[in-house]
């Protein structure tokens, strides 16, 4: 199992303000922004993201946190993840969402993610920042803001590291023999 | 008290492989549940608590599955919180009772076991006037998760996690605190129950009540050794006032009417006289003591109406708590199942 090393503590904090000015910039400003980060990583970055935001534009924008694991299609066979509570600040009514998860890989986690949005009402837009396209799609979903894009084979496994949940930034390939 | 003993030596269920809420199938009782199984369970109940207060209180989850709540003996508030807990998971629930069933014709509990199996049922959540029935479908129906919702005076495990969480999400830990339950705790699955949750999760449990009523050798059972953990701390006390002693929670138990000509109590009056929880009795409780009861409650004899409706009661958020930690249940065992 060898570990190869995508991105490190300064590549992601790069990253995050690239994508925090993107997010200005295609929405003229944080007017009605909202990022909602999806649990675990995407929780922080999230955070982080915001609080860039809040730092580029000098004003607030408001955090919330998502748990898509009650609308996933994908649970394997007695692999019930564990649910963590939902919190969204303000009502996401006619705001821009933009919703915030480490790696981008199939897609199903972005689609149950838009299904949890909507049981909190309509949006005027979701749009999707990702610290990592790895690619490998199934379902018709792209992001609109990516960290960096990385070709990987099917069976090999991402590993997303932060400071807040594993004490050190990083994102690397490890392969995982069977 | 031999029932006793054969209750500590039948339950011990061989269906059981245990490898944490992930790998679980059944929910019997407390006693195979380690306390690393029973946090996470108390954590999920936490993000479904978020799901029961949203304006719209429905999620995908288990679409497509099915639940059974197969009930022998009457119950409001656990049968309608599973009901809930299932419908608000998108599960399609089926609610049969004994009477108006085959049960009625003679149908054994086995039988209407393997015939809900048979119908492709995910889930039974059974309650049953006799101690270890929900074993019994455990250990012979391969395909089903079983969900022991009360069975005789031996296990309500939903309801001992309802009321673990209840006190952790009030007083933020379980740990080193002193818990009083008071009562008719020798016919009481639900203190039974909770004297396992509440000791595995290192808090000191007192029994308290009418030494009749006291489960005198469930803490010395013959053959199991005096320091066999956990329940070595439990204590006993006939003494309300010496029991309440710096108590931060005290849980009440129904009496039930038929004790008294069961020859348990002398006289109705006595009891409430002498163990009945009150306002003025909590004197030397922790200031922050809180009443639970997990009802139905006879106001006026195992508790005071004033307490029982007052600022230190969490009696019905132990209800909205139920339906939360039935849906985490419900999930867990069956989300992903043959997926």
């Amino acid at each position: 199992m060898a570990d190869r090393q995508i991105m490190n503590d300064q590549d992601i904090r790069r990253a995050l303000a690239r994508v925090a000015h993107e997010i200005l910039e295609r929405n003229r400003g944080a007017e009605d922004l909202i990022v909602v980060g999806i649990h675990t990583r995407g929780v922080h970055l999230a955070q982080r993201l915001a609080s860039n935001l809040t730092e580029f534009e000098g004003s607030e924008v408001p955090v919330a946190d998502l748990d898509i694991n009650l609308y996933r299609d994908d649970v394997k066979a007695r692999m019930s993840p564990r649910i963590r509570p939902t919190r969204i600040p303000v009502d996401i009514q006619g705001k821009k969402v933009v919703l915030v998860d480490d790696v981008l890989f199939t897609g199903r986690t972005v689609r149950a993610a838009m299904d949890a949005l909507n049981d909190f009402g309509r949006p005027q837009q979701i749009q999707l920042a990702i610290l990592l396209d790895r690619g490998h799609r199934e379902l018709p979903i792209r992001a609109d803001y990516v960290g960096q894009n990385v070709p990987t084979a099917p069976d090999e496994v991402v590993r997303v590291r932060l400071v807040e949940t594993d004490g050190i930034d990083e994102v690397a390939i490890v392969r995982v023999e069977e | 008290m031999s029932l006793l003993n054969a209750l500590e030596t039948e339950a011990q269920p061989q269906v059981i492989a245990s490898g944490g809420l992930k790998r679980r199938r059944h929910v019997l009782d407390l006693d195979d549940f380690s306390r690393q199984e029973i946090l996470e369970v108390l954590e999920s109940a936490e993000g479904m608590s978020e799901v029961l207060h949203r304006d719209i209180k429905k999620v995908p989850a288990l679409r497509g599955r099915v639940v059974v709540t197969l009930f022998y003996e009457a119950s409001t508030r656990t049968r309608m919180s599973f009901e809930e807990a299932g419908k608000i998971l998108s599960a399609d629930v089926i609610n049969m009772s004994a009477s108006g069933s085959s049960a009625e014709k003679g149908e054994s509990l086995l039988n209407t076991g393997l015939t809900i199996q048979a119908m492709g049922v995910d889930t039974i959540v059974i309650r049953h006037p006799h101690s270890g029935a929900p074993y019994l479908l455990a250990q012979h129906l391969d395909k089903v998760g079983i969900i022991n919702a009360g069975d005789g005076i031996h296990a309500h495990p939903t309801q001992a996690l309802l009321d673990l969480y209840t006190v952790k999400e009030k007083l933020g830990r379980l740990e080193g605190l002193k818990v009083v339950i008071v009562g008719d705790v020798l016919h009481s699955r639900v203190a039974r129950s909770n004297i396992w949750g509440f000791a595995k999760m290192g808090a000191q449990v007192v029994l308290c009540g009418p030494s009749t009523l006291l489960p005198l050798d469930m803490l010395r059972p013959s053959g199991v050794p005096a320091n066999d953990e956990p329940l070595a701390s439990v204590q006993v006390e006939t003494n309300l006032d010496q029991a309440l002693e710096g108590a931060d929670v005290v849980m009440a138990l129904r009496l039930q009417a038929e004790r008294q000509n069961g020859g348990f109590l002398p006289s109705m009056r006595e009891y409430i006289r002498r163990w009945q929880v009150t306002e003025a009795r909590l004197g030397r409780s922790s200031p922050d003591v809180m009443i639970m009861h997990p009802g139905p409650m006879n106001e006026g004899i195992e508790i005071s109406s004033t307490l029982a409706h007052g600022g230190r009661s969490v009696i019905e958020r132990q209800v909205t708590n139920g339906v939360a930690i039935r849906m985490a249940l419900l999930y867990h065992l069956s989300a992903g199942v043959g997926a």
